[in-house]
C-alpha cells in the first residue's frame, strides 16, 4: 500500500516576482523574475534541470498553450516541460508534477513555475466565457463571485448564521490579510484598511463586497525540488521537505445531486483528511503552524478553515472574529496577505503559497516572520466554484519533523 | 363538430406606464398627452415573440399532461426572431414534440385568424392543431405606436372533439389596403392617416365581410354576445357592430387600458378573454384586418365551464409589475445605445451541432431519471449522479420543465454582464431530485430568497449579435 511522499523530496530553492498590475512586464519577464531568485537560491546551474512543469490557468490571455514558453523563456536544456492547468489548482499542480518526478526517482532537480498575466485584458476580474460549447448554452451567467456569495446564504441558512455576525467575520478575514500584506513588499496591496472601509464598500455580489474579493494580479513563482540527500550534499541546512500533497476533484454530486446543502466544500474536506494521513498528522489544529488557504473570497477563507477540521462546523466565524487565524493569533492564516493581498495570479498562487511557508520555516520572512518557530504548513487552493471544484492541498515543514 | 378545446394566454410580468413614456417625450410630441394614461405590457429583455408563444402555449395545454394532444403547431406573428429557421420548431421543441407538422403564420395583423382558420380546416380533416400566436412590435420613440403597442403570447388547442366552443364557420376577404406597413429595411411601423384608416378602410371592407359571414351562418348581428375586434382606433369596433346590428354591449374589451395591442396576437388574446366569461350557447365573433379580414363565429359549449383552471388573460395580467422607468424600456428594446462594457463583449457563437444533440436538454428542459436508484438528475448523463449508485446508461428521460423548484442559494451579481443588472443566479433544487445552477428571470430583491418556490420559464440567454442574431434559448427561474 502506497504510503505517499513525505520526506522523499526536499525544495531546493524558490523565488517568486513582485505581484500585482504589472504594466512593466509580460509573462515572459515575470517568469524570469520568478526563475532568477529560484535558481540563485537552489545554488545550482539551469543546465542541471532534468524536467519542468509549468503552470497557468488562462493561458489563452497570455503565453498561449504548451510548455514552449517556459522552455524558451528560460532557454532550458530541451528537457521536458509539461503545461499544466487545473485551475486555480494549477501552481499546487505543477508542484505536485515536479515532486513526483523526483520522488520517483526518475529525475535529480526538477522546476516547477507558475505565472499568470492578466492585466492586458481591458476590463477588471477575471476573463469570463471558457466553458466550451456546451456550457455555453446553459450554465447560469455568472463569475466567480457570484458563485462564491452562494457559499456565503448558504453557509448562514446551514448554521443560522445572522447576515450581520457573517458579514463582520468575513470582514474581518479581509482586514486580517490587509494587516499582513502592509508588512509584504512582494504583495499586490500593501495597504491597511479599516473595518468601517470593508463593511461599508460597493457591494461585488451580495453579500460580498469588493474587500471580500482577492486581487487580480499578475505574477510568477517558482520552486525547485530534490532529494533530502542531494540538498545536504550541497550544503543545504534547515532543509523545508515535503509532506503530503493531495487533490480532490468534484465528480458532479455537488452540483447535480441534492445531498449537498451548498455550506461547505465537499472535496476539501476529502483532500484534507487524506493530506493529513499522508503527513502524519493527528491533531492538526494543534500540529499545524500556519496556513495559507485560498481566500480568492473571504467567505471562502472563512468555511475552508473548517473543512480542513481546524475550526468547527459552522463555527469558523466565530474563531475568526476571536483573531484566532491573525498572525499574532494562535494558528496565523495568509501572513503573507493571502490572495487577497499579496495577489492571484491563477497559475502561480500555489507555488506563492508555499514559497511563504518555506521563508517561514527558515526564519527569512522578514517583517512579518513569525516568532514562534513554524513546524507545519499548509497551503490549500481552491479552483472552480463551490458547487464544482479541483481543491489541492500541500503539507510542508521540517525535514524529519 | 371542431371548435376550440383550450387556450391559453402569456403577457410579460413589466407594465410600462404610459404617463412616464409621456412625461421623458411630452418635450418633442406633446400631442401624445391623450395617451398618457394607464400602461402596456412590456416584454423582459429575454423575451421575444417565440418564448412567451411558449409561456402561452404551455398555459393553453395547461401542465405536462396535454402536450402530447396535438399533431400540428401554427405559430403566428409578425415579430418571429428568425427570417429562415422554423419558429414554430423552437416552441414544440420546448414543449418536448418533434412528431408533428408545423407551420409559421406571418405578414399580417391578421395571420393569427388565418392560422386559426387553417387549423379548423385541419381539424375538419381529424387533426389537432395548437395555435399559438405573439408580437413584440418595436416603435419609434416618442410615436403613437408606442403608447399603443404591448407585448403578449395568446394560444388556443383546436379539435374535433370536447370543444369548449363549437365553429360555426368564417368569412375572408383580402384587400391589399395598406394603412400601415413594416417593410424590409425596417424594425418599426409606418402609418397612413388614420381617418382614412376608419373611413376607406375599416367602414368599407369590414362591414360588407362580416354580414357575409352572418349570412352564410344564417345568424343576425344581434346573435352575438362577445364581438371580439382588434383595433387601434377605440371607436372603431363600436363602429362596425353597429354597423352589422352588433349590440354595443357585446363589444369586448379591447384590453387597451392595461395590456395595450399586442399584434398579431390580438385578437386571439381577445378571444381568450371572451372565452373567460362566456356561458354556454353564447356566440362569439371574432374579427380581424388586416389587408383584408378574417371573420370567425364560435358558440360557447357546456364543456368551457368545466374547463381545468388557467392563468388565461386575467391571470397573466394580474402578474404584474408597474415599471416607470422609460429608459429601461428603450433600453430593452435596442432603442439605446448604452456602455455595456467589455463583458458583454465576449463572443456568443453557437456550435449548432451541440445545439441539434443536446436540444432535449436545452429546448426541452429534459433530465433523466435512474432506473436502478430512481435518481432524479439534470442533465440527463451516462453515469447517475447519485454518489451511493453511479449506474452506467441507467437513465430514461424525465421532464423538468413544469416541475416546481426552490432556491438553495443565490446571489446578485453585478460583475457579469447583464441587460438588467443585477443579474440573479442560484443553485436550484427539484423536490422529486436534480438541481441546477440557473438564471433568475422576472425576479425582484425581496422575492429571491432561499426556500423561495420557482417555476422554469423558456426565456432568451444572449443574443449572437456578430452573426446577424442567433438567439439563444435556455430555461430560467422565475418566481411562482
Amino acid at each position: 500500500m502506497a504510503k505517499g511522499i513525505k520526506d522523499k523530496v526536499a525544495i531546493l530553492g524558490m523565488g517568486c516576482s513582485k505581484f500585482g498590475e504589472r504594466w512593466d512586464s509580460g509573462a515572459e519577464e515575470l517568469m524570469l523574475e520568478a526563475f532568477k531568485e529560484c535558481i540563485g537560491d537552489a545554488g545550482i546551474d539551469t543546465k542541471q534541470l532534468q524536467a519542468a512543469w509549468f503552470s497557468t490557468a488562462i493561458d489563452e490571455v497570455h503565453v498561449g498553450k504548451s510548455g514552449i514558453p517556459l522552455s524558451t523563456t528560460l532557454r532550458l536544456p530541451n528537457i521536458p516541460v509539461t503545461h499544466v492547468e487545473n485551475m486555480c489548482a494549477s501552481g499546487t499542480e505543477a508542484f505536485r508534477g515536479a515532486c513526483y518526478a523526483v520522488a520517483s526517482g526518475a529525475v535529480d532537480f526538477a522546476l516547477a513555475l507558475g505565472v499568470e498575466k492578466l492585466k492586458d485584458t481591458g476590463y477588471g476580474g477575471l476573463p469570463g466565457g471558457r466553458g466550451g460549447p456546451l456550457q455555453a448554452l446553459w450554465s447560469a451567467n455568472g463569475t466567480a463571485p457570484g458563485n462564491f456569495a452562494q457559499l456565503a446564504t448558504a453557509y448562514m441558512t446551514a448554521h443560522n448564521v445572522g447576515y450581520d455576525d457573517l458579514k463582520k467575520a468575513i470582514g474581518h478575514v479581509s482586514w486580517k490579510s490587509h494587516q499582513n500584506g502592509a508588512k509584504n513588499s512582494k504583495a499586490h496591496l500593501q495597504k491597511a484598511v479599516d473595518m468601517d472601509t470593508i463593511l461599508n464598500a460597493p457591494m461585488i455580489s451580495s453579500p460580498l463586497g469588493l474587500f471580500d474579493c482577492c486581487g487580480v494580479s499578475d505574477g510568477a513563482a517558482a520552486a525547485i525540488v530534490t532529494t533530502p540527500e542531494i540538498a545536504k550534499s550541497l550544503g543545504k541546512h534547515d532543509i523545508v521537505s515535503v509532506k503530503a500533497l493531495q487533490l480532490s476533484v468534484s465528480n458532479g454530486s455537488e452540483s447535480g445531486h441534492n445531498s449537498w446543502d451548498g455550506s461547505y466544500f465537499h472535496t476539501t474536506r476529502i483532500a484534507s483528511k487524506k493530506a493529513y494521513d499522508e503527513a502524519g498528522i493527528k491533531n492538526p489544529r494543534q500540529e499545524i503552524s500556519m496556513f495559507e488557504v485560498h481566500d480568492c473570497f473571504s467567505v471562502t477563507e472563512l468555511v475552508t478553515m473548517e473543512d480542513l477540521h481546524i475550526s468547527e462546523t459552522g463555527k469558523g466565524w466565530k474563531d475568526v472574529l476571536d483573531g484566532f487565524y491573525d498572525a499574532d493569533g494562535k494558528i496565523p492564516c495568509q501572513i503573507d496577505g493571502g490572495l487577497k493581498c499579496f495577489g492571484h495570479p491563477i497559475g502561480a498562487s500555489g507555488l506563492r503559497m508555499i514559497y511563504e511557508m518555506y521563508l517561514q520555516m527558515q526564519g527569512r520572512a522578514g517583517e512579518r516572520q513569525r516568532k514562534e518557530e513554524p513546524i507545519f504548513g499548509l497551503t490549500h487552493n481552491l479552483g472552480g466554484f463551490p458547487q464544482r471544484n479541483v481543491c489541492a492541498i500541500s503539507i510542508v515543514g521540517k525535514y524529519g519533523a | 363538430m371542431v371548435g376550440i378545446t383550450a387556450y391559453g394566454a402569456y403577457i410579460p410580468r413589466l407594465r410600462l406606464n404610459r404617463q412616464a413614456v409621456y412625461d421623458a417625450n411630452k418635450w418633442f410630441a406633446p400631442g401624445l398627452r391623450g395617451q398618457a394614461k394607464g400602461e402596456r405590457s412590456m416584454a423582459n429583455w429575454d423575451e421575444d415573440s417565440i418564448t412567451m408563444a411558449v409561456e402561452a402555449s404551455r398555459d393553453c395545454l395547461n401542465g405536462d399532461g396535454a402536450e402530447g394532444t396535438f399533431d400540428a403547431l401554427f405559430f403566428a406573428s409578425t415579430t418571429h426572431p428568425f427570417k429562415d429557421r422554423q419558429n414554430a420548431g423552437v416552441i414544440s421543441t420546448a414543449l418536448h414534440r418533434e412528431d408533428l407538422s408545423v407551420a409559421d403564420f406571418a405578414g399580417s395583423q391578421k395571420c393569427a385568424t388565418t392560422a386559426l382558420i387553417s387549423a379548423l380546416d385541419a381539424a375538419k380533416n381529424g387533426r389537432t392543431v395548437l395555435v399559438a400566436a405573439a408580437d413584440r412590435r418595436q416603435a419609434k420613440v416618442a410615436s403613437t405606436n408606442e403608447m399603443q403597442y404591448g407585448d403578449g403570447a395568446a394560444a388556443v388547442l383546436v379539435g374535433g372533439k370536447d370543444a369548449i366552443a363549437n365553429f360555426l364557420g368564417a368569412h375572408s376577404v383580402s384587400k391589399d389596403f395598406v394603412d400601415h406597413f413594416r417593410g424590409d429595411e425596417s424594425e418599426t411601423d409606418y402609418t397612413w392617416e388614420e381617418r382614412w384608416i376608419r373611413d376607406e378602410g375599416y367602414a368599407k371592407i369590414v362591414p360588407p365581410a362580416i354580414k357575409a359571414a352572418l349570412a352564410k351562418l344564417n345568424l343576425k348581428g344581434s346573435d352575438i354576445a362577445h364581438f371580439v375586434m382588434p383595433a387601434l382606433m377605440a371607436a372603431v369596433p363600436k363602429q362596425m357592430a353597429k354597423m352589422c346590428g352588433v349590440a354595443e354591449t357585446a363589444v369586448r374589451d379591447s384590453l387597451a387600458a392595461n395590456l395595450g395591442d399586442t399584434g398579431a396576437a390580438h385578437a386571439v388574446m381577445m378571444l381568450a378573454h371572451a372565452l373567460e366569461d362566456a356561458k354556454a350557447g353564447e356566440k362569439i365573433m371574432v374579427v380581424a384586418f388586416g389587408q383584408g379580414v378574417d371573420v370567425l363565429v364560435f358558440e360557447a359549449t357546456a364543456a368551457l365551464a368545466k374547463l381545468s383552471k388557467r392563468n388565461g388573460v386575467t391571470g397573466a395580467l394580474a402578474r404584474r409589475k408597474e415599471e416607470k422607468n422609460y429608459m429601461k424600456f428603450l433600453a430593452f428594446q435596442d432603442l439605446l445605445p448604452i456602455d455595456k462594457g467589455m463583458r458583454a463583449e465576449f463572443d456568443k457563437k453557437t456550435a449548432l451541432s451541440v445545439l441539434w444533440r443536446k436540444r432535449d436538454m436545452l429546448y426541452g428542459l429534459i433530465g433523466g431519471k435512474c432506473r436502478v436508484c430512481g435518481t432524479v438528475q439534470f442533465p440527463k448523463s451516462q453515469v447517475c449522479v447519485n454518489p451511493n449508485c453511479h449506474a452506467i446508461d441507467s437513465q430514461d428521460d424525465h421532464a423538468m420543465a413544469g416541475l416546481e423548484a426552490s432556491i438553495m442559494s443565490f446571489t446578485a451579481d453585478s460583475l457579469t454582464y447583464s441587460p438588467d443588472p443585477p443579474a440573479y443566479y442560484g443553485m436550484i433544487t427539484f423536490p422529486e431530485g436534480g438541481r441546477f445552477m440557473a438564471d433568475f428571470t422576472d425576479s425582484d430583491k425581496e422575492q429571491v430568497k432561499v426556500g423561495a418556490k420557482m417555476r422554469m420559464m423558456f426565456r432568451v440567454r444572449d443574443n449572437d449579435t456578430m452573426r446577424g442574431g442567433f438567439k439563444r434559448y435556455f430555461w430560467k427561474a422565475a418566481p411562482v
